[in-house]
């Protein structure tokens, strides 16, 4: 069996559909939030920029030529498996999309909104160990089993696997860092284990696969994507590292005056 | 973990201080030695570490795995803490150098005990006799440990009380 071999389809694939319309709707959903909250103070461009880049990295992982190709290709998969599942998600959450939504709602429904993120579901959900477990062990299962092959043979399978990465990845990040309001933030040293042991996970995941190729994966395909799940996600994992430490080290500033204070402020002492 | 200063506590806060850039040089040391020097030296320059040598046990297939992470975490972890020092004091160059020669000495130290010797997670090099690479590896190592503390000591910030005293 060989998934590339053509078959004429009868119009676009499931995928393509579900990927077309969710990424356009969530582009004009931002556009709504800036437009609905245009009186307010000015939203910064270094916002609005990355949700626009994460949805051309979902879209890269989902429409067009590279999903073409990973039907055949595992490195072409895993190229979209890094962009959807870990570049995607950091662009939209560093996009603030819930910042942005609780400006553009009338006061009233922005409360409900601040009630849902306060209640006990969310408090679970949003937790990192929970979000984590939840993208760490979607990953395991689809290259350990034979998930893998039928998400390429089956289209909804298929769909749901690409939306499960995006989604518990986005979840597993927004749970660690970023600019939106989160009431129940993990401290930071249970966000530092839980991105450490994550990070572990993610690279013996790519040795595994380095070894054990998925099914109907070539040996060669197999060691050659494993590669790029290896370096392409320690170079956004450590960008997730940078963020976290960055978010320790502008929660600690010191507070009283201190010589480095007073030398460039003489004024103060 | 964050102490903050108050203007009674110079002293405390001094040493304070030190200790977090000695921490800061042996984290990012022995960081730089797990990540970076890893990396470019031993898997991209030289070619002499693979990838996955497919001899490994599972245990020590994690155990990598969690190497790995946590190299990548103290480095970024270790240049923080170095800013945060820097925010509030003026940083001991030398001393922080020190930390980051024993950190580098430290970690290889380790790698080439625990993971080369006793975990048989990866060799230095395939197909070559292989102690030669030991002996060199674990003696670079325990040199630069070896060198790092003495600089370390020789850095020592004069003791509390003898400078501060007024």
């Amino acid at each position: 069996m060989h998934p590339h071999d053509h078959v004429p389809a009868a119009g676009p694939p499931l995928l393509t559909v579900v990927a077309v319309v969710a990424l356009a709707a969530g582009a004009a959903a931002y556009a709504a939030g800036l437009r609905a909250a245009r009186t307010r103070s000015p939203w910064a461009a270094r916002r609005t920029l990355p949700w626009y880049a994460g949805l051309a990295c979902a879209g890269a992982a989902t429409v067009g030529p590279l999903v073409d190709a990973s039907r055949s290709s595992f490195t072409a998969h895993m190229a979209g498996h890094v962009l959807l599942g870990m570049l995607a998600p950091l662009l939209l959450v560093l996009a603030a999309p819930v910042s942005l939504l609780l400006r553009a709602l009338p006061p009233v429904r922005a409360r409900r909104v601040t009630a849902a993120l306060r209640s006990p579901v969310a408090r679970v959900v949003g937790h990192p160990v929970v979000a984590g477990l939840l993208d760490a062990c979607g990953l395991w299962v689809l290259y350990t089993t034979g998930l893998f092959h039928l998400a390429h043979t089956s289209a909804s399978v298929g769909l749901v696997v690409h939306a499960h990465v995006l989604l518990a990845g986005w979840l597993f990040t927004a749970s660690l860092v970023g600019p939106d309001p989160h009431p129940h933030r993990a401290s930071f040293r249970v966000r530092a284990t839980v991105l450490v042991v994550f990070v572990a996970a993610h690279s013996v995941l790519a040795k595994w696969v380095y070894a054990h190729p998925p099914e109907g994966v070539s040996p060669a395909d197999a060691r050659a994507g494993a590669q790029l799940m290896y370096y392409a996600g320690d170079a956004v994992d450590v960008a997730l590292m940078v963020l976290l430490v960055a978010g320790w080290y502008a929660a600690s500033r010191p507070r009283a005056l201190t010589p480095a204070c007073v030398r460039e402020h003489p004024g103060l002492a | 973990m964050s102490a903050h200063p108050t203007n009674g506590a110079a002293r405390d806060d001094s040493a304070g201080h030190d200790r977090r850039t000695v921490l800061s040089g042996v984290l990012f040391g022995a960081g730089i030695a797990a990540s970076i020097i890893d990396l470019f030296v031993f898997h991209l320059g030289l070619q002499w570490h693979h990838f996955y040598d497919l001899s490994t046990t599972q245990v020590a297939l994690a155990a990598d795995g969690v190497f790995h992470a946590v190299g990548w975490f103290v480095t970024v972890w270790g240049l923080f803490l170095l800013a945060d020092v820097r925010r509030r004091t003026e940083v001991s160059w030398p001393r922080w150098v020190g930390a980051v020669v024993a950190g580098v000495g430290g970690f290889q130290l380790l790698d080439g005990v625990l993971n080369h010797k006793i975990l048989g997670i990866h060799q230095i090099r395939y197909g070559v006799d292989l102690l030669v690479y030991d002996v060199v590896w674990i003696g670079t190592a325990v040199v630069a440990l070896v060198v790092g503390l003495v600089l370390l000591r020789r850095a020592r910030p004069a003791r509390p009380g003898a400078s501060r005293s007024a």
